[in-house]
C-alpha cells in the first residue's frame, strides 16, 4: 500500500523523488518555473541543498536546476513511500 | 573588451531602429533556450566569430552576420536565449523584441533535453513565424541513452527538423538548405497546461530513454553542488585559477616578452636616440626622457618605449593568461556551480548567486562585465552589481600593472590591495543592499552538465578577447602617453596638481603630481598605474595610489557602458558613490599604512 505525503522541496532528502503538487507563489513565479518545466504533476528529484538558506538543486528530466531558498520553500511535492 | 561584447551593446540598443529592414535582406533569427549552442550554430552559419560558453546567458545582446541561402544573401541574428515568451530579464526582453522583426526562425533545441526545449518551440509555432528546428548536441543523445525518432518529430511539429552538432559543424549545411522549407503549421494559442500536455504527447511518441550508469564527470557534477565537497572544489578551482594565471602570465613576460624588448627593441631605441642627438622635444616624446645608455621602459614615458612596453610586455601577457583560464572554466561549465555556492553570501549584497558571473568577467574587463549584468532580473540588482563591479573589481590591465610595479617590491603589498578591494566589495554591497529600495530576487538557474572544453572554441574565444584588447586598448594607451607628453610640455599638469594638492596630498598622502595619474585613469587604468612609477613613492603610497586608481573612476569605456546600461541617473548615482568611497578608503589606508 502506498502512502502519500506532501512536503516542500527544502524538506526533501537528497536523492529523494516526488511529484510537484503545487507552486505556491504569484503569477510571475509560477510562470518562470513553468517555463523551466516545474509544474504540477512533473516528477522531480532533489540532488542537494546548500547550507545556510542556500539554493536547492533538483533534477527534472534532463534538466538540472538551482532554485533559491525561498522559492524552494513554496514548491510543494508529493512523496510516494 | 571582446570584439563582440562591445559591439553588442551598440546593436542591442538599436533593435527598434532596425525594424525598417533597410537592407531588404531576409532576417533569420536563431532562437532557443539558453545554453543550447545558438552562438556556435551562428558562428558556423555566418563565419562571424562570437563568444560562446557553457553557461546560460553568455549572449546578452544580439549579433548579426550573413549567410547564403541558395543564391540569396540572408541576415542571421544570434538572439539571447529564453525559456519562454514572457520575459524575466533584459536579455530575454531583447529576444522577444527581435521576434517581431524576423522572417524565419531557426529554433535551436538541445536534443538531450527535448521536453523542456519544446515548450519554447510550441510557443514560437503559436506565434505563426515560419520555422526550422535544429536538433543540436545530436552526438550527446547516444551517450545519454536517448533515442529520438526524427521523422516522427518532424511530422508532429509540422516543420523541418535537422540534427546538428554545431561544435563540429555537422548538419549545418543541411540546416541552411532547409531554410526555404521553413513552414507555419498554424497552431492555435494554448494555455500552459494544454501546451505541456501536447509536449508530453510528442515526447512520448518520439523519444526513448534507456538507463545507463553515471559517468565520473556526472559524479563530479554532484560533488560540486554538495555543501562540503562543493566548497573544497571551489577553493581548489579559484586557487588553481589564480596560480594558472600567474604561471602563464609571468612565464610569457619572463621568457618571451622581456627578452624581445631587451634584446631586439632596446638596440633600435638606442640607435634612434643617438641619431636624434639624445634630447629634444620630439626625442622625449617618442623615446622618453631617461635614456642614458639603457632604456627604462616603465619610467621613460616615450611613445615607442613605455607606450609599447606597457600594453605588450606588461598587460598583454596577463590578458592572455586570464582569458585562457576563464575560458576553460566557462566552457567546462563550472561557473553556474560557483553561483550556487555563492548564493547565500551574494544575497547579503543585494544580489543572488548568478551575479558572480558578471563579477568574474569584471576581473578581465569591466565593460563586458557591466553588459553581462543583463542576466540579472531586476533594475535594482543590475545597479548594485554594476556599481560594485566598477568600484571594487579591478580589470586585468590594472591588475597586471599592480603585479608588475608593486609585486616586485613584495607580494604582501599586492595582497593588501586585493584584500582592501575585496573588503570594499563586501561592505559596500552590504550597505547598498540596505540603502537601495526593493528586494533581491531569488536564484533560479539551469546548471549545465560538465563538458570537456573543445580546444577550438577555447582558443577562438581567447583570440577574440585578445584581439579586442589589441584593437581597442592599444590606440588609447598610445593616445594617453601622447596626451601626457603634450600636457607635460605645456605645463598644464603643474596647474592641476597645485589645485588638487589639498585632497591628493592632504587626504591621500600622495605627492601632488599623482593627480595626473588619477586623471589619466579615466583613459586607461594601466597607463595610470604606470605613471605612479616615476614618482618615487613609498610602498604605502604605492598601495594607496593603486587602490584609489582601481576604485576612483571607471575608465572611459566602462563609463560609457554604465551610461547605456544604467541611464543618466544610475550613472550619476554610481559615480557619486565611487568618488566618496574611493576617497574615504584611500584616506583610511593612508592613515593605517
Amino acid at each position: 500500500m502506498t502512502e502519500k505525503r506532501q512536503i516542500n522541496l527544502r524538506q526533501m532528502y537528497p536523492g529523494q523523488s516526488g511529484r510537484v503538487m503545487q507552486v505556491a507563489g504569484g503569477i510571475g513565479m509560477v510562470n518562470r518555473l513553468n517555463a523551466l518545466g516545474i509544474r504540477p504533476g512533473k516528477k522531480i528529484t532533489k540532488v542537494n541543498s546548500m547550507l545556510m538558506r542556500g539554493p536547492v538543486t533538483v533534477q527534472l528530466g534532463g534538466t538540472r536546476l538551482a532554485i533559491g531558498f525561498g522559492m524552494a520553500n513554496r514548491i510543494l511535492v508529493e512523496i510516494e513511500q | 573588451m571582446g570584439e563582440r561584447e562591445n559591439g553588442v551593446s551598440r546593436h542591442g540598443k538599436h533593435v527598434r531602429k532596425r525594424r525598417g529592414k533597410k537592407s531588404g535582406l531576409k532576417q533569420i533569427l536563431l532562437m532557443g533556450n539558453p545554453n543550447v549552442g545558438k552562438s556556435v550554430v551562428f558562428s558556423r552559419m555566418t563565419g562571424v566569430r562570437v563568444i560562446a560558453s557553457n553557461y546560460p546567458g553568455t549572449t546578452v545582446g544580439y549579433t548579426h552576420g550573413q549567410t547564403k541561402v541558395g543564391d540569396d544573401t540572408a541576415e542571421v541574428i544570434d538572439v539571447p536565449g529564453t525559456y519562454g515568451l514572457e520575459p524575466t530579464c533584459e536579455a530575454e526582453e531583447i529576444a522577444l523584441r527581435m521576434l517581431a522583426t524576423g522572417d524565419v526562425v531557426i529554433n535551436v533545441v538541445d536534443a538531450t533535453n527535448l521536453e523542456r526545449n519544446l515548450n519554447l518551440t510550441l510557443q514560437l509555432l503559436e506565434k505563426g513565424v515560419p520555422m526550422v528546428v535544429a536538433l543540436n548536441m545530436w552526438d550527446d543523445v547516444g551517450h545519454r541513452g536517448i533515442t529520438i525518432d526524427l521523422k516522427r518529430l518532424e511530422e508532429l511539429l509540422g516543420v523541418p527538423v535537422i540534427p546538428t552538432v554545431a561544435i563540429t559543424g555537422q548538419g549545418i549545411k543541411e540546416l541552411v538548405e532547409s531554410i526555404p522549407e521553413a513552414s507555419v503549421p498554424g497552431l492555435p494559442p494554448r494555455s500552459h497546461d494544454e501546451r505541456w500536455q501536447a509536449i508530453g504527447n510528442i515526447v512520448e511518441h518520439v523519444q526513448q530513454v534507456t538507463h545507463r550508469h553515471h559517468t565520473w564527470l556526472e559524479r563530479l557534477e554532484d560533488a560540486s553542488v554538495r555543501p562540503f565537497t562543493g566548497i573544497i572544489i571551489a577553493a581548489v578551482v579559484l586557487i588553481g585559477m589564480f596560480l594558472g594565471i600567474r604561471f602563464v602570465g609571468e612565464g610569457l613576460i619572463t621568457y618571451v616578452l622581456d627578452p624581445i624588448f631587451e634584446h631586439l627593441w632596446t638596440p633600435v631605441i638606442l640607435f634612434f636616440s643617438n641619431l636624434m642627438g639624445g634630447s629634444g622635444i620630439l626625442h622625449d616624446m617618442l623615446l622618453g626622457s631617461t635614456i642614458v645608455g639603457e632604456v627604462n621602459y616603465i619610467e621613460s614615458f616615450g611613445l615607442l618605449t613605455t607606450g609599447l612596453y606597457v600594453p605588450f610586455a606588461m598587460v598583454l601577457p596577463y590578458i592572455v593568461s586570464f582569458y585562457l583560464v576563464l575560458g576553460l572554466l566557462e566552457d567546462v561549465g563550472y561557473l553556474p556551480r560557483l553561483a550556487v555556492l555563492m548564493d547565500t553570501i551574494m544575497h547579503r549584497l543585494g544580489l543572488h548567486g548568478y551575479a558572480i558571473i558578471p563579477t568574474l568577467l569584471g576581473l578581465g574587463c569591466n565593460v563586458p562585465a557591466v553588459l553581462a549584468t543583463r542576466i540579472l532580473e531586476s533594475k535594482r540588482e543590475r545597479f548594485i552589481a554594476a556599481t560594485l563591479i566598477s568600484i571594487a573589481v579591478p580589470c586585468a590591465a590594472l591588475q597586471a600593472m599592480v603585479f608588475g610595479l608593486v609585486g616586485e617590491r613584495g607580494l604582501q603589498y599586492v595582497a593588501i590591495i586585493y584584500g582592501t578591494l575585496f573588503l570594499v566589495w563586501i561592505v559596500l554591497g552590504f550597505i547598498l543592499n540596505r540603502m537601495v529600495k526593493g528586494f533581491s530576487p531569488e536564484l533560479l538557474i539551469e546548471i549545465p552538465p560538465y563538458r570537456m572544453p573543445p580546444w577550438r572554441t577555447v582558443l577562438q574565444k581567447l583570440w577574440l578577447r585578445v584581439h579586442g584588447f589589441l584593437r581597442e586598448a592599444i590606440p588609447i594607451i598610445l593616445g594617453a602617453v601622447l596626451v601626457i607628453n603634450i600636457l607635460y610640455a605645456l605645463g598644464v599638469f603643474d596647474a592641476i596638481a597645485n589645485f588638487t594638492a589639498p585632497v591628493v596630498t592632504g587626504l591621500l598622502g600622495l605627492p601632488k603630481e599623482a593627480v595626473v595619474a588619477l586623471a589619466i585613469g579615466f583613459l586607461r587604468k594601466d597607463v595610470a598605474v604606470g605613471m605612479l612609477a616615476p614618482l618615487a613613492l613609498t610602498l604605502g603610497q604605492l598601495v594607496v595610489g593603486s587602490v584609489v586608481l582601481a576604485m576612483f573612476f571607471p575608465c572611459i569605456a566602462t563609463f560609457v557602458v554604465l551610461f547605456r546600461e544604467l541611464g543618466v541617473a544610475g550613472l550619476l548615482k554610481a559615480s557619486a558613490i565611487m568618488i566618496v568611497v574611493s576617497l574615504a578608503v584611500g584616506g583610511l589606508l593612508n592613515l593605517i599604512l
